[in-house]
C-alpha cells in the first residue's frame, strides 16, 4: 500500500517533470517581478511619508486594509480590468506586499538616532542627502526584512493567482482541488504545495545571502 | 568649489586659524512659551579665542550655540562671523564651514572612520586624492594611527577614540570656527582628562575660534581662554578669563557656580614657571621638590602632604630654582593679574624683601648651569 503510493507519485513526477519545472520557474518569476516592483513602490512611498505624521499613518493604514482583502476577491475584482493571467496576479502581489515594505521602510528611517541626523545636518548635508546617504543605508537591514516578509507573503498568494489563470504552481493545486476523487488529484495538490514550500525555503535562503552581502559592514552585529 | 571654501569668510583666505564671531541682540522665542529661551544675547568673540559657555541645564547655552550654525533659527538679532551676517547665507553652505561636535558624537555607523572624516570635504567637492590626504593628516593630528584606524567602523572604537574621530571630522575642511556641545561629557573621567589635554594641545596648534558648551565649571576653567557664565534665558552673568572670574566673581550666582575652593582652583591655573619664587633658604636637597612644569596647586599640595615649611621648585634637570613656603603661595595668589613670567621684582605682590626674580635664583644656586 505504502510502496504503491510512492511508486505512483514517482511515476507522476517523471511524467510531468518538464511541466512542473516550468510552473516552478513561472512561480519564481512572478514573485520576483512583483516583489521588485513592490520594493520600488513601497520604499518610494516610505521615503515620501516617513516624516509626515498624517500621510504616514494614512499610507500604512491603507496598506493594512489592502492586506485584509481576501485574495480571491481581489483577483476577481481585478480581472474585469486587467484580464486573466500575469496582469492581475502581479498587481495583486504588488498590492499585498506594500504593508511590510512601507512599514519597515518607515520604521527603519525613523530608527536612525536623532544625534546622527543632527551631526549630518551640522556638517551641512541637505535633508535629501542625509536621507539617501545616511538614513537609507542605516535603515537598509530593516527594509530588507520587510521585503523578505513580503516575498514569503507573495509566494503563498501567487499560488492563488492560478484561479485567474495566473502563472505558477497554483495551477497544480487548483487542478488537484477541481478533480477530487480522481486518480491524480492528491498528487497534483500535494506536489504543487510542496513545490511552493520549496520556493519559499529557497527564497529565504537567498535573503539570508542578500542580507549578508548588502548590509554595510559597520552595521553588522 | 574650493575657491568658495576660501571666501565664505574673507579673512580665512589670508590668515589661517580663527575668525571673529559677533552676536548682537540674539533672541529665540519658541511658540507657545511665554519666556524666551535666549533673550537679547550680545557677545563678541575674538579670532582664535576658546570661549566656554557654562550654565545649568536648560539655561539656553546650547540653544545660543546652535543658532550660530542655524541648527536653530534665531527669532531676532544678528550673528556675524568674520563680519558676514550668517542669517543671509545658505544654511548648508554655512555649516560646511563651521566645525560641529556634539556629545553623542553622531558618527555614521555604516561608514568607515575615513569616510566619516571625509564627509564635509566630499560635500565641498574635493578630489578623492585630496580627501584621502586630508583624512590621513587628521588621523595623525588626533593621534589615531591611519593605517590602523582608517578602515575601521565606529562601533569598533572606544568612546574616547570615537570622540577623537568626531573632532577630526569637524576639523576636516579646516573651518575657522568650531562649535562644541559638551563634547567630552559622556566619557569617563580619565578619558575626559586625556581628551581635554589633547584638545588644548591641538588648539594651541590650530588656533580656531571655538565656542565650547559645558555644565562643568572645572572643565571651563581648565580649557577656556574666557568663560561666559550664563543663567536663565542665556543671560551673561560674567564674561571674563578663568583667573579673573575665580578672583572676582561678579555676583552670588557666579560664586555659587564656582563652588567651594575658588583659591585652590586659581592656584591650579598658575604655572610654577610663571610664579615668583623665594630664594633658596639654606642648602637644597633637604626640602621636597616640585617640578617647574607643575602649578602652584601642586606646590601647595606638596606642602600640605609633607608638612614641610617650604618646597623647592626644580627645573627639568632637577636643579633647584627657588623655594615656596605657604606664605609665598598666598603672596602669589594675591598678586594675580600681574603680567606673568616677566621676571618682575617680587615686591609688587609680596612683602618686601621676601621675594626675588625667579631667574636670579638660577645663577645663584646652579652656577654650572648658568656658565
Amino acid at each position: 500500500m505504502q510502496s504503491g503510493y510512492w511508486e505512483n507519485l514517482l511515476k507522476f513526477l517523471e511524467r510531468r517533470w518538464d511541466d512542473l519545472l516550468q510552473l516552478f520557474l513561472q512561480h519564481v518569476a512572478v514573485v520576483a517581478l512583483s516583489v521588485a516592483i513592490a520594493t520600488v513602490v513601497g520604499v518610494g512611498i516610505g521615503l515620501l511619508v516617513w516624516d509626515r505624521a498624517t500621510t504616514r499613518t494614512s499610507a500604512i493604514t491603507l496598506a493594512a486594509v489592502i492586506l485584509t482583502i481576501p485574495s480571491l476577491a481581489l483577483l476577481a475584482v481585478l480581472t474585469p480590468v486587467l484580464g486573466l493571467g500575469w496582469g492581475p496576479t502581479i498587481v495583486a502581489l504588488v498590492l499585498y506586499s506594500q504593508l511590510p515594505i512601507i512599514r519597515n521602510t518607515v520604521v527603519g528611517l525613523r530608527s536612525v538616532p536623532s544625534h546622527v541626523l543632527e551631526s549630518a545636518q551640522g556638517m551641512g548635508m541637505t535633508s535629501r542627502t542625509a536621507l539617501l546617504r545616511v538614513q537609507l543605508p542605516m535603515a537598509w537591514p530593516i527594509i530588507l526584512t520587510g521585503i523578505r516578509v513580503a516575498t514569503q507573503l507573495a509566494i503563498g498568494i501567487a499560488a492563488i493567482g492560478a484561479y485567474v489563470a495566473g502563472p505558477g504552481l497554483g495551477q497544480y493545486i487548483f487542478k488537484g482541488l477541481s478533480s477530487l476523487g480522481s486518480k491524480n488529484a492528491l498528487n497534483y495538490a500535494m506536489v504543487g504545495t510542496v513545490a511552493v514550500i520549496i520556493v519559499a525555503l529557497l527564497a529565504d535562503a537567498l535573503f539570508i545571502l542578500i542580507t549578508r552581502l548588502t548590509t554595510p559592514r559597520g552595521l553588522r552585529v | 568649489m574650493s575657491e568658495q571654501t576660501a571666501t565664505l569668510f574673507p579673512s580665512t583666505a589670508t590668515t589661517p586659524g580663527g575668525v571673529s564671531i559677533e552676536l548682537e541682540g540674539v533672541t529665540k522665542n519658541y511658540e507657545g512659551q511665554a519666556v524666551p529661551a535666549v533673550e537679547n544675547f550680545t557677545m563678541r568673540i575674538e579670532p582664535g579665542e576658546l570661549v566656554m559657555f557654562v550654565g545649568p541645564s536648560g539655561c539656553g547655552k546650547t540653544t545660543t550655540m546652535k543658532m550660530i550654525n542655524r541648527i536653530i533659527e534665531p527669532t531676532s538679532g544678528s550673528i556675524r562671523i568674520d563680519g558676514r551676517e550668517v542669517l543671509g547665507l545658505d544654511p548648508n553652505e554655512l555649516r560646511r564651514h563651521i566645525g560641529y561636535v556634539i556629545q553623542q558624537i553622531g558618527l555614521f555607523p555604516h561608514m568607515t572612520i575615513a569616510e566619516n572624516i571625509g564627509t564635509v570635504p566630499r560635500l565641498l567637492g574635493w578630489s578623492k586624492e585630496r580627501v584621502n590626504a586630508r583624512v590621513e593628516e587628521l588621523l595623525d593630528t588626533v593621534q589615531l594611527e591611519p593605517a590602523q584606524f582608517a578602515d575601521r567602523y565606529p562601533r569598533q572604537l572606544s568612546g574616547g577614540q570615537q570622540q577623537r574621530v568626531g573632532v577630526a571630522r569637524a576639523l576636516a575642511a579646516d573651518p575657522p570656527v568650531m562649535l562644541m556641545d559638551e563634547p567630552f561629557g559622556a566619557t569617563d573621567p580619565i578619558t575626559r582628562e586625556r581628551l581635554q589635554q589633547e584638545f588644548l594641545r591641538l588648539q594651541a596648534e590650530i588656533g580656531k575660534t571655538i565656542i565650547f558648551v559645558t555644565h562643568d565649571f572645572e572643565e571651563a576653567v581648565r580649557l577656556g581662554d574666557r568663560i561666559a557664565v550664563l543663567s536663565e534665558r542665556s543671560q551673561i552673568e560674567q564674561f571674563d578669563t578663568p583667573a579673573r572670574i575665580l578672583a572676582a566673581p561678579a555676583n552670588d550666582y557666579v560664586k555659587s557656580f564656582i563652588g567651594s575652593g575658588a583659591a585652590l582652583k586659581r592656584l591650579a591655573l598658575m604655572p610654577l614657571a610663571d610664579t615668583t619664587l623665594a630664594p633658596l633658604a639654606g642648602a637644597p636637597g633637604k626640602r621636597p621638590t616640585v617640578p617647574r612644569t607643575g602649578t602652584l596647586r601642586d606646590a601647595l599640595d606638596l606642602l600640605v602632604v609633607t608638612g614641610a615649611d617650604a618646597v623647592d621648585v626644580v627645573d627639568e634637570a632637577g636643579a633647584p630654582l627657588g623655594s615656596l613656603s605657604h606664605a609665598d603661595v598666598s603672596a602669589n595668589l594675591a598678586g594675580i593679574g600681574m603680567p606673568a613670567g616677566t621676571g618682575m621684582p617680587a615686591g609688587a605682590g609680596m612683602p618686601a624683601g621676601t621675594g626675588m626674580p625667579a631667574g636670579a635664583s638660577i645663577g645663584e644656586t646652579s652656577p654650572g648651569a648658568a656658565g
